[in-house]
């Protein structure tokens, strides 16, 4: 990022603003100043529809009082607003004396997410070409594809945490994806396929594996075509093998959202109290990892001013550690993890996932196919849902298929899979030895807040879950 | 930022549009529309009697769509500066040239645009004088209602409260300006029972709207939270199989939304549909009919005008069964060519695009219970997940609530999944109950349908 107006802010200035927040005898305060601006190009019917840019700005206080967090933002940074929103958020503690000054001490944050070719330096008749790309492969793959559509959008954030315990921390946060939606059409039925990718990168996005334009042109219509035959899912319980990369999505719904510290510092998760007991099988290791380089989730450092982590959530099956914000690091007396994540200067700090993977096993993955006799192989996902307090998460296949006798057959019609966080994942049989990262945009909510969130898994069969289709012999 | 902070101002946002219209036009733009939004938000959660977070703002931003030669292109800004203003203008114009000429990319032609602001009452003066105490003490009433309800409440999610203030304006070079303000005010309440197996079972129940005196009382909103949670407790799986399917209000409401997008102008041009071809034709039972109306008065989801600069009014799109209209925005009124149903929405980063406002399935005649009058049947208060592709109507969701036997509720039911075609689902709605739903802008009594497949054991 060339000139950024989070460069005019001095040290001096953040002090003052703490000690207008902290006034009141609060126990801690932060400063969040963010600087945004992003970019979107979309292409359908085979021309640019839509451009758009915008640019945000502004500060969050936060102020914290024992677990009481007081929160105020504003989008004007004079000096005499800044001054308002601390104080206003100060207002959470109503007595009390506050801390002294801390000196601040700089925090060396990773550098997860060097960017080759910088987007925003890049011609937009460039971008236009790559939506154009996209559009001509879907096109000439096949003629039943009647539709097509092309997004590229690239971001950029910028951010200064300050906290009153001593700690600042910048960094730079870049974000770019391409995504392409087909619609194949056979005899008035119709279908839809998808592919799409995000990375913390620049303009090389286009250039890695399986992210080319035409790569994603082709496995949107590739996908749409497919489901042109799909027949009615089976309902009921069954075997059902996940294919490696996006069925991270499982990890994310199952145990991701019951791990975060907020839910067990109130003990409202299915997974309270359970550190060092077994909630999955021996095969499972499941990690969250913040430091992976230029993915989705990674984050050099958190929104609270903690570097990125790699944190073993579950080891071989054995509940290892929750995933921790301020306020519930406090609680339980633990170090930060680095899962302090907010959606913008307008929200309060959440333990939040970044990439959340399962390590690879032994098993090859022809092998876990072959040895069902009758289930589904989920290849493609869409998102999932879970209730905290009970366990209970779904998921939706957007691309599966009948396994009979060990053979991948019929694709299967658009399907969600129901099950129980620690039951399902008790029920992990087999684990490949291919785990994949996706490279999908995957977005998390929680709170009305949305932060990008990385998943990844290799293949993996689960013994028994509800299959949600409409086929019930 | 609290009590002190001027109130969110229709008249300073207007002032703000029409001086960005101008420098838009000034900028060399063929056309130009501007969106202004000033907010102020006061939320507060509580758990366990002890204040979680406590959050005070005020946010103002601009949203600008510029027209040169039939190209668009869209910008965003809370810069209000004057120079910053001016340059946004100047670049979103630069923008514009990098889009390709639509022939349908125009604005709404001069003559439709709205003449007149009705008044719709859709603002609250005791709204805005709510203090951080009031909301503690709503909060706090609220949870201790739900606590004391009985002794297996055993912990919480706690209690929210929240109230916002906002003012809209608009303002096109087809020939519009205009601007109005509004309030809301919400309460809700989330405890949580220990079941025997270990599990936690949690309900929720709330209450808002325009005015905070119509606002049920907290400790209605806790009692009825703990009630919701209670009744989960012991929830099992049942066995695949297929049954009628009752949906509450907090269930179908959900089933509307989905319904009024497969309705939606721009699915139909973009064929991501599959009501494309449907319009005049029976998409569901005659019992139902969807109407969108923007002009009740105090409602959650009204306003005076579209986000084109259009008069609101009242639509109806399915009337005893039929598909009676596509909902349109211009745009998509012109790819279908027809006229736009006043239904443009907008959020201040992106372009028009269809919406609803207030979306209202007009009640039946049956009561709640004579809806449970079936021998087996799966009565529904949550659904979860994605699980619905508009353009093939598959439609796949996990689902919670109550078994029911000979016209009873047995036991609660969660971790199974329903599915159906969503056509099939529509059509075989065979009762609709008279106990409609007005807390939010998707207004929904119960229903039934007469068959579905349940995945479960």
């Amino acid at each position: 990022m060339a000139a950024s107006p989070l460069d005019q802010i001095d040290v001096r200035l953040t002090e003052r603003l703490l000690a207008a927040a902290l006034e009141g005898g609060a126990d801690y305060a932060d400063l969040y100043f963010e600087y945004a601006a992003g970019a979107h190009f979309g292409f359908e019917d085979g021309q640019v529809k839509s451009v758009g840019k915008g640019v945000t700005l502004g500060l969050g206080v936060r102020v914290l009082k024992g677990d009481s967090t007081g929160y105020a933002y504003t989008e004007e940074l004079a000096e005499d607003r800044m001054l308002e929103a601390a104080r206003t958020a100060g207002r959470i503690a109503a007595s009390g004396a506050a801390p002294g000054p801390v000196a601040l001490t700089r925090v060396s944050v990773l550098d997860l997410y060097k960017i080759k070719d910088a987007p925003w330096d890049r011609p937009g008749q460039e971008k236009v070409e790559m939506l154009r790309e996209a559009d001509r492969a879907a096109r000439a793959y096949d003629p039943r594809i009647i539709r097509v559509e092309v997004g590229w959008g690239e971001s950029q954030k910028d951010v200064l945490v300050v906290t009153s315990d001593g700690k600042i921390a910048r960094d730079f946060q870049p974000m770019v994806r391409f995504s392409v939606g087909a619609v194949a059409e056979e005899d008035g039925k119709r279908q839809t396929g998808r592919s799409a990718g995000a990375a913390r990168r620049g303009m090389e996005l286009i250039k890695m594996e399986g992210q080319s334009p035409t790569d994603h042109g082709i496995e949107a219509a590739r996908l749409a075509i497919a489901m042109l035959s799909a027949q009615e899912a089976p309902a009921g319980t069954m075997e059902v093998v996940l294919g490696p990369g996006e069925s991270g999505i499982l990890l994310h719904e199952a145990v991701g959202h019951g791990l975060e510290a907020d839910f067990n510092r109130k003990k409202t998760s299915n997974y309270t109290d359970m550190i060092g007991k077994s909630v999955a099988s021996p095969l499972c290791t499941v990690v969250d990892d913040g430091t992976l380089m230029n993915a989705r989730g990674s984050i050099n450092v958190d929104d609270e001013g903690n570097p990125g982590r790699r944190n073993v959530l579950i080891e071989n099956g054995i509940l290892a550690a929750y995933m921790q914000d301020r306020i519930s690091s406090k609680h339980f007396g633990i170090a930060a993890s680095g899962n302090g994540r907010r959606e913008s200067f307008r929200h309060e700090p959440l333990p939040r996932m970044t990439n959340t993977l399962m390590m690879a096993g032994q098993d090859d993955p022809q092998d876990i196919i072959k040895s069902v006799k009758k289930g589904v192989y989920a290849k493609n996902f869409s998102g999932g849902q879970v209730n905290i307090s009970n366990g209970d998460f779904v998921f939706s296949l957007t691309e599966s298929y009948l396994i009979e006798d060990g053979k991948i057959t019929a694709p299967l019609k658009g399907v969600n899979l129901i099950g129980n966080g620690p039951d399902v994942l008790r029920k992990v049989v087999m684990v490949g030895n291919d785990f994949e990262l996706s490279p999908g945009t995957w977005t998390c909510g929680k709170d009305g807040q949305s932060v990008p969130v990385g998943i990844g898994n290799p293949t993996i069969k689960i013994s028994e879950i509800t299959v949600g289709g409409t086929k019930t012999s | 930022m609290s009590a002190e902070r001027r109130l969110p101002d229709p008249a300073a946002c207007q002032r703000a549009a029409e001086q960005m219209l101008n420098y838009a036009m000034q900028a060399g733009a063929d056309g130009a529309e501007v969106l202004v939004r000033d907010g102020a938000e006061l939320e507060l959660r509580l758990r366990l009697g002890e204040t979680e977070l406590i959050k005070e703002a005020g946010s103002r931003a601009l949203g600008l769509r510029v027209l040169k030669d039939q190209r668009p292109a869209v910008t965003y800004t809370s810069d209000f500066t004057e120079e910053g203003l001016r340059q946004l203008a100047r670049e979103t114009v630069e923008l514009a040239s990098l889009a390709e000429a639509d022939p349908f990319a125009l604005l709404p032609d001069r003559e439709i645009m709205a003449r007149d602001i009705p008044e719709l009452n859709l603002w609250d003066d005791e709204v805005p004088k709510l203090t951080v105490q009031d909301a503690l003490d709503w909060t706090r009433r609220a949870e201790a209602a739900a606590l004391a309800r009985d002794k297996r409440i055993t912990n919480s999610e706690g209690a929210s409260f929240s109230r916002t203030v906002g003012a809209t304006a608009f303002a096109s070079s087809a020939g519009f300006s205009g601007g109005y303000r509004g309030t809301y005010a919400s309460l809700s309440v989330q405890p949580i029972a220990d079941d025997v197996d270990g599990k936690k079972r949690n309900g929720s129940w709330w209450t808002g709207g325009r005015f905070f005196a119509r606002l049920d009382s907290p400790e209605s909103v806790g009692q009825t939270a703990a009630d919701r949670t209670l009744a989960q407790l012991g929830s099992q799986k049942v066995a695949t199989c297929q049954v009628p399917v009752i949906f509450a209000p907090e269930a179908g409401r959900s089933l509307v939304g989905k319904l009024v997008g497969v309705t939606s102008g721009s699915a139909v041009w973009r064929k991501s549909t599959y009501l494309a071809d449907r319009e005049g034709t029976d998409i569901a039972s005659a019992l139902i009919t969807l109407v969108d109306d923007p002009l009740l008065p105090g409602a959650p989801g009204s306003r005076p005008f579209d986000a084109e600069g259009l008069a609101s009014r009242p639509n109806v799109i399915v009337d005893g069964g039929v598909l009676r209209t596509f909902l349109c925005d211009t745009y998509s009124a012109r790819k279908l060519g027809r006229a736009s149903t006043g239904s443009a929405g907008r959020g201040i980063g992106g372009g028009p695009h269809v919406s609803t406002t207030n979306l209202i399935l007009r009640p039946g005649k049956t009561s709640k219970e004579g809806l449970e009058q079936v021998d087996e049947g799966f009565y529904i208060t949550h659904l979860m997940g994605f699980g619905f592709n508009g353009t093939t109507g598959d439609f796949s969701q996990g689902a919670s609530g109550f078994w029911i036997k000979n016209g009873v509720r047995v036991f609660p039911v969660s971790e199974v999944t329903i599915s159906s075609s969503f056509d099939s689902l529509w059509k075989n709605v065979d009762a609709l109950g008279d106990d409609l739903d007005t807390r939010s802008s998707v207004q929904v009594p119960s229903f039934r349908v007469s068959q579905m497949t349940i995945a479960g054991r």
